[in-house]
């Protein structure tokens, strides 16, 4: 299959070029190499005790980077940590000193969340393959990588071999014809595409992300797309690298320089799909009608247009169905076949490896500037890496933020999955910029409807779930197409 | 280094039919917080366990070593504490319609066999339970067949590699390992 002038996807190319030529292994899997292997607090502990049990050492330091985001404080450093957290941590520190692997330990310049710091050190790169025990390790294809989530027996594959064994996975292009409205970001072509497949409707493909819509984004909003392919059961999402791309990667630490840099551009502009590349499915989807997305139920494919009615289960034939969307909307509290405009909001979450960019945050700024959140309203805008936050403040969005009565906290992954004591109370509903509204995903009993940082930062405003466009009109430098 | 074997299993199954399962809800994020895998069978459904009539953690419960899910079960995180807690919880295999590609992985690394199942016969397979609880189904690996009585004997996959390994008792660490030379080889070669 790596054979000739046959056209190849740009999945085939990533996956072909990391084949470990293997002999005798009849029905074995793909013995796959992996090029960065990123690491976290919640997922490693286990693989490097299985390491220790085996007398192995980490093969490749020099391809492993470590951080720490999951449970980490974001106010008061570690010290604020519950007694769990701060043990996980602490052998985190220990697994990456004992094996020479780099941490970016809470409080470090390069600390963030792992799938914010590694594009923003340049680790991240065109053609690569990126794995983490983490789901949205699917970030990663933004660049044009093939970057997915493993689970803790291959994070102790990987740190011991530097390899995984894989069975090839099909593909699927998403073509987003045409160009989205203003007010309609990143977000929304996600969640709009979720809704239209489900949750598992990807599941077994690693998803091309491809048209119009899609090569307007700037690397942040395609770090936003490909980031929840695994909303929708895909094993990656990627996009095909192109001048975006290499002109956010120039320049960053871990970046090529000099000649090694026109070498490595000179490869990565060979990577996009052939002309004639065949996909084993192909999706369209018209960005120029989408609206901004929002969702009512329990899990990420419970999405609709903001001035969309949520479903009505009665109205749904297939029992089966019909039972899971009651059950969603009785955990939501939403009504059936309601609009969720001016439903009351508790809590504003603007964060996670979803939304927690520097363009994130602007757009959230950009509705927040001179206005001031609701009063019953809880706001919390947590950067996604300390290079955020610094840039943030640099350019004064802290302080927006402060003085429209929200908290500005330390980078980490914090309300998203609520480890870390950043958590709703039961009942509390939030509009938040993560990426899973799962039952109890932010805090037992909470409740979360998942949406782009526009819309969460006009729903802090009014105090209820509001459509950003009605804020926009009245904001003269609103971005018209960003995060 | 050991790892788990899988032949045959014959056990009552206990049902548990919500499509599109998610890991948080098999074990939620604050029990993700060790740095071990000791105590999580009381994580298990930890936020579901509440619910009236949920069939997990229950007196009738005990015992069952099979369950029979919905759809795209264990959809969401990649967390092996997945796994770790159905198996901690007594499980051996899920039956289902489909299942999510990581957790799919996981699972087989564990002793968890996901059996897969064509949409009928999981609907025989939930009524048949559902008229007697103490049915007990037969999932057997090496011939690749669940079979239980009142159900037509229905064929399953495992991944060919993944079946070896779980019968055979094959560490997957341990074959990678064994071709290091193969690894080093390609990174001469890159």
């Amino acid at each position: 299959m790596t054979t000739s002038d046959a056209p190849r996807t740009l999945f085939a190319k990533v996956w072909d070029a990391h084949v470990v030529a293997a002999r005798g292994s009849i029905d074995a899997p793909t013995i796959l190499y992996v090029d960065l292997h990123l690491v976290h607090e919640v997922t490693s502990p286990q693989a490097f005790a299985g390491l220790a049990a085996r007398g192995l050492r980490v093969r490749r330091p020099d391809r492993t980077v470590a951080t720490m985001d999951h449970s980490t404080p974001t106010r008061g450093g570690l010290a604020l940590a519950d007694d769990q957290a701060r043990a996980q941590l602490r052998q985190l520190e220990r697994n990456c000193a004992e094996h020479g692997v780099t941490l970016h330990a809470l409080g470090s310049a390069g600390h963030g969340i792992v799938h914010v710091i590694g594009p923003e050190q340049g680790l991240t790169q065109p053609g690569m393959t990126i794995v983490c025990g983490d789901s949205h390790t699917s970030t990663h294809g933004a660049f044009g990588a093939l970057a997915f989530g493993i689970g803790t027996s291959e994070v102790e594959h990987v740190l011991a071999s530097q390899c995984l064994l894989q069975r090839r996975p099909r593909t699927l292009r998403v073509t987003f014809t045409g160009l989205p409205p203003p007010g309609v970001t990143a977000k929304d072509l996600i969640l709009a595409m979720i809704a239209r497949i489900g949750v598992g409707g990807a599941t077994g493909h690693v998803i091309e992300y491809a048209g119009e819509a899609i090569r307007a984004l700037d690397m942040e909003g395609r770090m936003t797309v490909c980031n929840m392919s695994i909303e929708a059961g895909a094993r990656a999402g990627m996009i095909a690298p192109d001048d975006t791309t290499f002109a956010y990667l120039a320049g960053r630490a871990h970046a090529p320089r000099g000649e090694a840099w026109d070498r490595a551009v000179q490869t990565w502009r060979a990577l996009p799909s052939d002309d004639g590349a065949v996909f084993d499915r192909e999706l369209a989807i018209d960005a120029t009608a989408l609206e901004p997305m929002i969702t009512w139920g329990t899990n990420p494919g419970h999405g609709v247009g903001i001035s969309q009615q949520v479903p009505d289960p009665a109205r749904v034939s297939d029992a089966a169905l019909r039972a899971q969307l009651d059950g969603a909307l009785r955990y939501t509290r939403v009504e059936p076949g309601q609009s969720l405009l001016g439903v009351p909001v508790d809590v504003v979450f603007v964060g996670s490896c979803t939304n927690s960019r520097l363009g994130d945050l602007r757009a959230a700024a950009s509705i927040l500037r001179g206005r001031h959140v609701a009063d019953r309203v809880r706001m919390l805008v947590v950067p996604g890496s300390a290079a955020i936050k610094a840039a943030a403040e640099a350019e004064g969005l802290d302080q927006v933020f402060r003085d429209a009565g929200a908290e500005w906290r330390e980078p980490g992954c914090s309300m998203c999955i609520a480890m870390n004591g950043d958590q709703l109370s039961p009942g509390q509903l939030a509009v938040s910029t993560s990426n899973r509204n799962f039952e109890g995903r932010q805090g037992p009993g909470g409740r979360t409807l998942l949406a782009s940082p526009l819309t969460a930062a006009a729903s802090a405003v009014t105090g209820r779930v509001t459509d950003p466009r009605t804020l926009m009109a009245e904001t003269p430098n609103a971005p018209a197409r960003t995060a | 280094m050991t790892a788990p074997r899988f032949t045959q299993l014959t056990s009552r199954a206990v049902v548990l039919l919500d499509a599109d399962v998610d890991t948080d809800q098999i074990i939620p994020a604050r029990y993700l917080k060790g740095i071990d895998k000791a105590g999580l069978a009381d994580a298990l459904f930890a936020d579901w366990r509440a619910r009236p009539g949920f069939p997990i953690g229950t007196p009738a419960s005990a015992g069952a070593q099979i369950l029979l899910a919905g759809d795209n079960f264990a959809c969401g995180s990649s967390r092996e504490h997945a796994p770790w807690a159905l198996v901690a919880g007594g499980f051996r295999a899920v039956v289902s319609t489909s299942f999510a590609d990581i957790f799919r992985g996981n699972a087989l690394k564990n002793g968890l066999v996901p059996v897969v199942v064509p949409a009928a016969v999981h609907a025989a397979l939930a009524t048949a339970l559902a008229a007697d609880p103490a049915l007990e189904l037969t999932i057997d690996l090496e011939a690749q067949e669940l079979r239980a009585a009142g159900v037509a004997t229905t064929p399953f996959v495992v991944d060919g590699f993944a079946r070896r390994c779980l019968l055979d008792g094959v560490d997957e660490l341990g074959f990678l390992l064994h071709h290091l030379p193969d690894i080093e080889a390609y990174e001469r070669g890159r």
